[in-house]
C-alpha cells in the first residue's frame, strides 16, 4: 500500500519512464491509425436476434399505467361530468391556486396559471385554455395526471370529466350543461386550434 | 550555489520510507491519530520550529486521502436557483464539462426519490411484444457514451446590464452521458410499421409526457443511466432519463417509466399549452432542434478586463450538427474575426472558442456569433423579433449576446428591446 509511490527505488526510474514512454507513443499512434474504429453503433461481436433481457409485460400492468389520452380520444375512460358539478370540484380543488374562477384577477398574484378568459387569441394577455389550447383531450390528460398540483392522480375520472366540463364552459368553449364524456370530449373543436403550425425549420441560412 | 551543492551531497541519495520514519521515532518524534483514524502525523517538539527559512508558518502536510474528493475552499460555484429551475454558472466553467452538481434543472414537480431496484421502463402501444425492463436490464444491453449539451428552450433572459450569462442562458449544461441506444431497445420489443411517434413518461409528481418521433429513436436517442462517469443525478433524472441529443430539454424526460409507440402524436400540455411559440400570427408547434447559439462567458459581467492582452472565450453550439465557425467581434460588430474552436468539435456539444485580444482600454462592445453545419448563423433579437413579432414568446430565443467593455475594464450585458 504504502510503497505506491515512496517505494519505487530510484534505479528503476528509467525503466518505469521507459514504459510510460511506450504507452503514449502507443497512444497517440492509435489516435492516428486509420484502421476502422467502432461506432457506438456497431460491435465487433454480432448482435444476437434479441438480448433476452427483460420480460414481457401483462395486459393488467400496461392497462395500471397507461393513463393518456389522445386527441381522437383514445383512453378516455368511462364517466362523465357537467360544468355545474365541475363548479363545486373546481372551487374545493383548484380555486386556493388557480383563483376563485380561473379568471385572472387585477392585483392578484396567484401562485398558479391562469386558465379562463375569452377565446381571442390575438392581444390575448396571457395564454389560456381558450385563448390558447388547441385540444380539450389535453385538459382531461393533463389535470388526471397532474392536478391538483399537491395531490395528483388524488380526482375520481368523473371529477376530472366534471372539472375540464367546468374549465371548457368558463373559457366560453361549451354550454353550462353540457355533458362531457369519452364521446363528447374529442368533439369539441378548440378556438385557438387553427392557429398551429408544425415548425418547418430544417437549418439553413435563413432565420425563421 | 556551491556551497547549496555540499550540502546536498551530505544527504543520502536513497532516501527509504522505513529509514526515514525510523529515524523520526529514534529522535523521539510524536505521532498523533487524526480525527481520520487513519493518517499518522508528526508531531515535532517545539524546539524543532526553528529553521533558517523566512516563512512564518511551519510547512506542514495536508490531510491525507480521503473517500470523496471535495472543491477547493477557494472556489465556490452555484447553480442559481429559482421555484421552478436552477441555472448553471456558465461564467464559472473551465472547458466544457458541466459538473454535475452544477448542472441546469428544471422540472414541473420536483424532484422524486427513485428507488432503482424497483424502478422499472414499460414500452408498449404499437409494438410487437410490450416488455418492462428493469434498471439491471437495462444496464446489460450494449453500452454507449456520448457527450452533448442539453438546453431548456426557454432559456433567454434579458432587462438590465448587470446580468451574468448564468442569468441570461444559465438553462444549458453538457455532460458525458452512458446508456442504452433506444433503437436497441427499439429491436428487442419490435415496432410496428405505423408507429410514427412514441410518448415518454416521467415518474415524477406531474408524469410529464412529451410526444417525439420515432424517427429520433432509430436516430441517436439514447436511455441514459450515466452521467459523467457516475450514476446520473437525481434531479437530471435519476435513476434513467431519456436523452435526445440536440433536442429541447424538456423532451428529454426524466425519470423515465414509459414509452408508447403510437401512430399519432399525443398532444400533451407540455407541446401545446407550453413549449409553443406564436411566430407572426400562428402558434409554432413541434421545434424540436435547438438552434445554433454562442456566448462569450469571459470576459462577462461582473467580470472585469485589464488593458493588454485579454482572451476571449466562450461556448458555442448546435442542436443540428457541429459548429462550423465561431466569429467575435471586438468593435461593437463592425468587423468579425475567427475565433479558435477547441478540438475535437462534437456533434451537438457544447465547444469551446477562444479568441486573443489585445484592449486598448477604449469603451468597445464584443460578442460572438456561431455557424453550424446546416449553414445557419446565430441571428440577432432583432432579425428574430422582425420575422417572428414582438409577442414571439419566450421559447427557441437564440440571439446574439453583446458585452460592453467600459473605460474602466468593467463589462456589462447589453439588453436589446423586442419592440
Ligand atoms: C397547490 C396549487 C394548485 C392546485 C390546488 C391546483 N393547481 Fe393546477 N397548477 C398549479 C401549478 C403550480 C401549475 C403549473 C405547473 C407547471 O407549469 O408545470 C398548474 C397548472 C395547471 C394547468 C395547466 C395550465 C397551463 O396553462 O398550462 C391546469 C389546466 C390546471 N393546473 C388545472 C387544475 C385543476 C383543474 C385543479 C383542481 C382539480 C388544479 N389545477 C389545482 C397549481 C395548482
Amino acid at each position: 500500500m504504502h510503497s505506491c509511490i515512496a517505494g519505487i527505488k530510484m534505479t528503476w526510474l528509467p525503466v518505469v519512464a521507459g514504459l510510460l514512454w511506450v504507452f503514449v507513443t502507443g497512444f497517440i499512434e492509435d489516435t492516428y491509425s486509420t484502421e476502422p474504429v467502432a461506432t457506438p453503433l456497431t460491435d465487433t461481436v454480432p448482435w444476437p436476434t434479441t438480448f433476452n433481457l427483460g420480460r414481457a409485460a401483462t395486459a393488467a400492468e400496461i392497462k395500471s399505467w397507461d393513463i393518456d389520452v389522445s386527441p381522437n380520444g383514445r383512453g378516455l375512460p368511462a364517466g362523465q361530468g357537467t360544468a355545474i358539478t365541475g363548479k363545486i370540484v373546481y372551487q374545493t380543488k383548484c380555486a386556493a391556486c388557480h383563483g376563485k374562477t380561473g379568471e385572472a384577477e387585477a392585483g392578484v398574484k396567484l401562485p398558479a396559471p391562469v386558465l379562463v378568459s375569452d377565446t381571442v387569441f390575438v392581444g390575448r394577455k396571457t395564454n389560456t385554455i381558450g385563448n390558447y389550447w388547441p385540444y380539450a383531450t389535453t385538459i382531461f390528460d393533463y389535470v388526471r395526471r397532474a392536478m391538483p398540483y399537491h395531490a395528483p392522480q388524488s380526482l375520481t375520472n368523473n371529477e376530472v370529466y366534471a372539472v375540464t366540463a367546468y374549465l371548457l364552459n368558463a373559457n366560453r368553449i361549451v354550454k353550462a350543461d353540457a355533458v362531457i364524456n369519452a364521446n363528447t370530449l374529442p368533439r369539441v373543436v378548440m378556438p385557438a386550434r387553427k392557429y398551429y403550425v408544425d415548425d418547418d425549420r430544417k437549418g439553413g441560412a435563413e432565420v425563421k | 550555489m556551491k556551497q547549496n551543492h555540499q550540502q546536498n551531497s551530505n544527504t543520502p541519495t536513497k532516501l527509504s520510507r522505513r529509514k526515514v520514519l525510523g529515524g523520526m521515532a529514534a529522535a523521539g518524534i510524536l505521532y498523533i491519530q487524526t480525527s481520520l483514524g487513519k493518517t499518522i502525523q508528526p508531531v515535532l517538539p517545539a524546539s524543532w520550529r526553528k529553521s533558517d527559512t523566512p516563512a512564518d508558518d511551519l510547512i506542514t502536510p495536508g490531510p491525507g486521502p480521503s473517500k470523496l474528493g471535495g472543491r477547493s475552499p477557494y472556489e465556490k460555484p452555484v447553480r442559481l436557483p429559482s421555484d421552478i429551475s436552477s441555472r448553471t454558472p456558465l461564467q464559472d466553467l473551465l472547458g466544457t464539462i458541466t459538473p454535475s452538481d452544477l448542472h441546469y434543472e428544471r422540472h414541473h414537480a420536483g424532484v422524486p426519490n427513485i428507488d432503482p431496484e424497483k424502478h422499472e421502463l414499460l414500452i408498449h402501444g404499437m409494438v410487437n411484444k410490450p416488455m418492462k425492463f428493469t434498471l439491471r436490464d437495462l444496464k446489460r444491453f450494449p453500452s454507449v457514451t456520448r457527450t452533448c449539451f442539453l438546453e431548456c428552450s426557454g432559456n433567454f433572459r434579458s432587462g438590465k446590464e448587470t446580468m451574468t450569462a448564468q442569468e441570461i442562458c444559465g438553462l444549458t449544461s453538457q455532460s458525458e452521458w452512458t446508456g442504452v441506444m433506444l433503437s436497441t431497445l427499439f429491436r428487442e420489443v419490435g415496432i410496428k410499421p405505423k408507429a410514427n411517434w412514441f410518448l415518454a413518461e416521467g415518474a415524477d409528481a406531474a408524469y410529464l409526457t412529451r410526444s417525439i418521433p420515432t424517427s429520433k429513436g432509430w436516430d441517436d436517442a439514447m436511455i441514459v443511466y450515466g452521467q459523467n462517469g457516475e450514476a446520473i443525478r437525481p434531479e437530471q433524472g435519476y435513476p434513467i432519463r431519456l436523452l435526445l441529443p440536440g433536442w429541447e430539454g424538456n423532451m428529454n424526460v426524466k425519470w423515465l417509466r414509459r414509452i408508447e409507440l403510437s401512430d399519432q402524436p399525443f398532444m400533451t400540455r407540455e407541446e401545446t399549452s407550453k413549449y409553443t411559440y406564436a411566430v407572426k400570427d400562428k402558434i409554432r408547434q413541434f421545434s424540436f432542434e435547438m438552434d445554433a447559439r454562442s456566448i462569450i462567458t469571459s470576459p462577462s459581467y461582473p467580470a472585469k478586463v485589464e488593458p493588454g492582452w485579454n482572451e476571449i472565450r466562450g461556448l458555442a453550439w448546435t442542436g443540428r450538427g457541429k459548429v462550423t465557425k465561431v466569429e467575435v467581434t471586438i468593435d461593437a460588430g463592425r468587423t468579425w474575426q475567427l475565433a479558435q474552436l477547441q478540438e475535437p468539435v462534437l456533434s451537438k456539444a457544447h465547444t469551446y472558442f477562444r479568441l486573443l485580444w489585445y484592449w486598448d482600454g477604449s469603451v468597445t462592445e464584443i460578442a460572438s456569433r456561431v455557424t453550424d453545419e446546416t449553414g445557419y448563423t446565430q441571428p440577432t433579437l432583432k432579425q428574430l423579433v422582425d420575422y417572428r413579432g414582438a409577442d414571439m414568446g419566450g421559447y427557441h430565443l437564440n440571439p446574439i449576446t453583446s458585452w460592453l467593455i467600459k473605460r474602466d475594464g468593467s463589462v456589462l450585458f447589453k439588453p436589446e428591446s423586442r419592440k
